[in-house]
């Protein structure tokens, strides 16, 4: 085997020297009764050429651009990976190190996830990000907890149009607290329902998604002047943050935590796994936030350099009074986030975005000229509903054959919403595709 | 001994992202624009992002000269105890960069990803098999994340017996995430001590469980790298008082093919993906900690499920007892195709094989060095030894001095000051990927280490001084934390 370095007699040396006769005694400790006595049952051994043709298979058997055009978002994105970045990112340098808890052989890491700290903090208009967590809704769950442990009260009122995966983490993950969760409802123009907040007791916090799991951008600031007399902190959510180069961003908007899903920026779909939790709050708050943080500090000669910092949050100092069991985060997904945000710049990131904005208005605007409703007027960035006509299920299914999804069926996640679609345009959209899938929606 | 690997070399200066680059560069390239501009809410609408703009040459060199700054397992031996620094094989990543699983949306109709569908399920097959036990999920995205899992799978089988009770044994060699897991889940954390022998015994866990206690959560081998001996009789104990037993695979490394953890009463087991299973650390994820589960808990795992109908594979939601999702979609798929080939290519012979050498390399190490460092559980050792700096005290040299010294000699660190039990602890892993001529190299030159410490401490104490930055304050960066640019 290619990664076992040992020649037989390396091994008969290495068991001379500690004295024992075979490589099974070594185990000869273990009590007999715990050994294991039949062989593992896993197939044979593949060679690299007999694994390639095994995986390529297996992958080949999926359905992706460029044969496929997936209109598809819902909070796992398509968009262009600069080749700089796959390239760099492919260091074994970055790729192969352990979390850096040695920090004079990992500044490399370090001052990278100090600069995503920093991106993210003026992505997001928060005054201090964390350098990860699994994804948009771990995140989620995490910032309620947080929050609870801020605000010390006991309920969390979470908008209906925040993504429903995430909600359902964050029920489980509620599951065996006193906590409670209530739920807003979305009004018809689809945006959030605020109406009830004013009678909420017991509240510490308050979530939307913005631009929301329907598309569409919520009116947050309405909801931090609700918010204004109360201890509940104001969580915005989002599982696109390309939308903050064209729309304004949860710090402005009065967040007081910012957490979602980073997959967008430069991370590839990879079935749904693995994606970057991002999280950001206040500065007041830094210690309650879960996770690790990296600061920058001097060396014994004054040079600049970054360490791990605030760790007496963290499980591996406080055990069970940490803020978070977190311990292994996403870290290179961090550092592909921040090469992306560095590959675009400033410039970029708001022309990408609003190239983005403006090819989802241009199959919006045709979708209803072709005569398919559009449900909710409010603004929306690179995603958007559609009510198609009932039946449409078919269409659906030829488009599937000629290669084409026509957005994600919207039925499975709000039983009301039957025929509605949603649908997704990104940069890897051409004006011929678009034109192609409301040349077949409508025949 | 022959020369050190460590050494020094021309390493580049290199300032923050934002301190370079001009306004106007840009290492992009947009699409041509093929539609026109539509108005956008002013009030509605933002500034953007300060982001520096920079060219792809800035770019690369950026980021070309902080990964110099870096250590990591392919530029060394990284003997991280408990963390399993394994050799990463490069195929692996070869197989998780195909276009059909990396461009993948996670909610394509099912007849569309038959392929990493298939995958899954028979990833789900060989870990149940390598464990021992019935069923695995595959949705946690880290250990502790597995952890969370696992006790959120206690807290329902508990509760639809009666009561999910409200303690949990947790032995005084566990890792950290242990308890902070099992907090998450409202159980109260009841340290056990282990024994002189450095593991449980079943009198200490007798004393503790009751019909309140959830269970234990065990990690075997332990944290000192050793075997739990009497875990099948703590099993008993436990599920004599109606407890379940859990156990933190992350050192699983030691035992594949060699021990069965259904066979010694495990009821739920996380593995790490990262570790065991070679898919790389990435500086700090992302990993992968599947769960494995006896049938018993099997209803209870997370949703959607992979199954197989009729010949396709399906996720199914149909498990009305499940705790419900842990993850936006599946899991870390890009992480799950990693073990998956690491699987395919060793096969079960090789598996057991890594194992082996894995114990090996440890146990030449800790024979090699138990004269040189003190060795507080002078025992058989699995996949890992502790030291502690107990000898080297005389010279008023600490174990943060003996490690940061063996930077400067090509070493990454042992883990230190872990397990709590040992003061001063040296835990080290070596893996099986090391060769014989580098462990030899890495017990020299901690012997020379020990040598210097009695001749010329003052050389441990400054220690590194080859890398690119000294030691650091950590206590300035927490008393004033400076965590953005």
């Amino acid at each position: 085997m290619r990664y076992l370095p040992h020649t037989p007699e390396d091994v008969a040396a290495m068991l001379k020297a500690v004295e024992i006769d075979s490589l099974e005694g070594l185990f000869a400790h273990i009590p007999k009764d715990c050994r294991r006595k039949d062989a593992l049952k896993i197939p044979q051994p593949l060679t690299e050429w007999e694994l390639n043709d095994h995986i390529d298979t297996l992958a080949g058997s999926m359905a992706v651009s460029p044969q496929y055009k997936v209109f598809m978002g819902a909070g796992s994105y398509e968009h262009y990976i600069p080749s700089a970045v796959s390239f760099l990112l492919s260091r074994s340098e970055f790729v192969t190190a352990y979390t850096p808890y040695q920090p004079e052989l990992s500044q490399g890491t370090l001052q990278a996830i100090y600069e995503y700290q920093t991106l993210a903090t003026r992505l997001l208009g928060m005054e201090v990000a964390n350098a990860s967590q699994y994804d948009g809704a771990s995140s989620l769950a995490e910032a309620m907890l947080m929050a609870i442990r801020v605000s010390r009260q006991k309920t969390v009122a979470v908008s209906r149009a925040v993504h429903p995966s995430y909600r359902r983490v964050l029920e489980t993950y509620f599951e065996p607290t006193d906590l409670n969760i209530r739920e807003l409802p979305y009004l018809s123009d689809g945006t959030t329902d605020l109406s009830s907040i004013e009678d909420m007791g017991d509240l510490g916090a308050v979530a939307l998604q913005s631009p929301n799991f329907l598309g569409c951008i919520e009116n947050i600031e309405a909801l931090k002047q609700k918010l204004q007399n109360k201890k509940a902190l104001l969580v915005v959510c989002f599982s696109e943050p390309l939308a903050y180069g064209l729309y304004k961003n949860p710090g402005q908007c009065g967040a007081d935590i910012a957490c979602g899903e980073g997959q967008s920026l430069g991370i590839p779909r990879s079935f749904g796994g693995p994606a970057l939790g991002m999280f950001a709050s206040k500065m007041k708050y830094v210690r309650n936030m879960p996770g690790r943080l990296v600061g920058q500090t001097t060396d014994l000669d004054g040079k600049r350099g970054h360490v791990l910092t605030l760790a007496t949050r963290e499980q591996h100092i406080r055990r069970e009074k940490a803020t978070s069991n977190i311990c292994t985060n996403h870290s290179l997904c961090a550092l592909a986030a921040a090469m992306y945000m560095a590959a675009l710049g400033g410039s970029g990131f708001k022309e990408l975005a609003r190239l983005n904005y403006d090819k989802s208005e241009y199959l919006k605007t045709a979708l209803v000229n072709a005569g398919f409703k559009l449900p909710f007027s409010r603004a929306t960035f690179n995603e958007f509903v559609i009510e198609f006509p009932a039946g449409f299920k078919k269409t659906y299914q030829r488009l599937l054959k000629k290669k084409i999804v026509a957005g994600l069926p919207l039925a499975g996640f709000y039983p009301e919403l039957k025929n509605h679609y949603l649908l997704c345009v990104t940069e890897t959209m051409t004006r011929e595709d678009m034109d192609t899938l409301v040349k077949e929606v409508s025949s | 001994m022959k020369e050190p690997v460590g050494t020094t070399g021309l390493l580049f200066n290199e300032p923050l992202l934002w301190e370079k680059g001009k306004k106007g560069r840009s290492a992009f390239s947009l699409p041509r624009r093929d539609v026109e501009k539509h108005a956008v809410d002013e009030k509605l609408s933002g500034n953007g992002p300060d982001f520096p703009d920079l060219s792809e040459v800035d770019l690369v060199r950026h980021y070309i000269r902080l990964s110099q700054w870096n250590f990591s397992v392919d530029s060394g031996m990284y003997p991280l105890g408990s963390c399993t620094m394994k050799y990463n094989p490069k195929t692996n990543e070869r197989q998780s960069a195909q276009p059909g699983f990396a461009q993948a949306h996670p909610l394509l109709p099912e007849s569309l990803s038959q392929g990493v569908l298939k995958l899954m399920f028979e990833l789900e097959q060989y870990l149940t098999e390598i464990t021992g036990l019935d069923a695995a999920t595959l949705q946690p995205a880290a250990g502790a994340h597995g952890e969370l899992t696992g006790m959120l799978l206690f807290y329902v089988y508990l509760k639809s017996k009666g009561t999910p009770r409200s303690k949990i044994l947790v032995p005084d060699t566990a890792h950290g995430t242990n308890p902070a897991s099992a907090s998450l889940c409202g159980y109260r954390s009841i340290p056990v001590k282990s024994n002189v022998r450095g593991v449980l015994s079943a009198q200490a866990v007798k004393e503790l469980m009751d019909e309140d206690t959830a269970g234990i959560m065990v990690t075997n081998p332990n944290t000192l790298g050793l075997f739990e001996e009497n875990i099948k009789a703590v099993s008993d104990i436990v599920h004599a008082k109606g407890g379940l037993v859990y156990c933190d695979g992350a050192n699983m490394n030691a035992v594949m093919g060699i021990v069965n953890m259904g066979d010694l009463g495990v009821d739920v087991l996380h593995l790490n993906l990262h570790k065991t299973f070679s898919s790389p650390h990435g500086g700090g994820g992302p990993g992968a900690g599947p769960v494995c589960v006896g049938k018993h808990l099997e209803p209870f795992l997370p949703v959607p499920r992979v199954i197989k109908q009729k010949g396709k594979y399906i996720l199914s939601e149909d498990f009305p007892e499940s705790i419900g999702k842990v993850h936006a979609f599946y899991g870390n798929v890009g992480v799950m195709i990693r073990a998956y080939s690491y699987i395919l290519s060793l096969g079960a012979e090789g598996l057991k094989k890594a194992s082996q050498l894995a114990v090996l390399n440890a146990a030449y190490i800790k024979d090699n060095l138990k004269g040189t460092f003190h060795l507080p559980y002078n025992r058989p050792c699995m996949h890992e030894c502790v030291f502690s700096d107990k000898f080297q005290e005389p010279y008023k040299v600490t174990t943060l001095d003996i490690v940061k010294r063996l930077m400067d000699y090509g070493f990454h660190p042992p883990t230190i000051y872990f397990p709590l039990v040992v003061p001063g602890a040296i835990m080290i892993e070596p893996t099986e990927t090391e060769s014989k001529e580098d462990i030899d190299l890495f017990i020299d030159a901690l012997k020379a280490i020990a040598r210097e410490a009695r001749e010329n401490p003052e050389l441990l104490r400054a220690a590194p001084q080859k890398t690119k930055r000294r030691r650091l304050d950590e206590t300035a960066a927490a008393r004033k934390p400076c965590l953005r640019g």
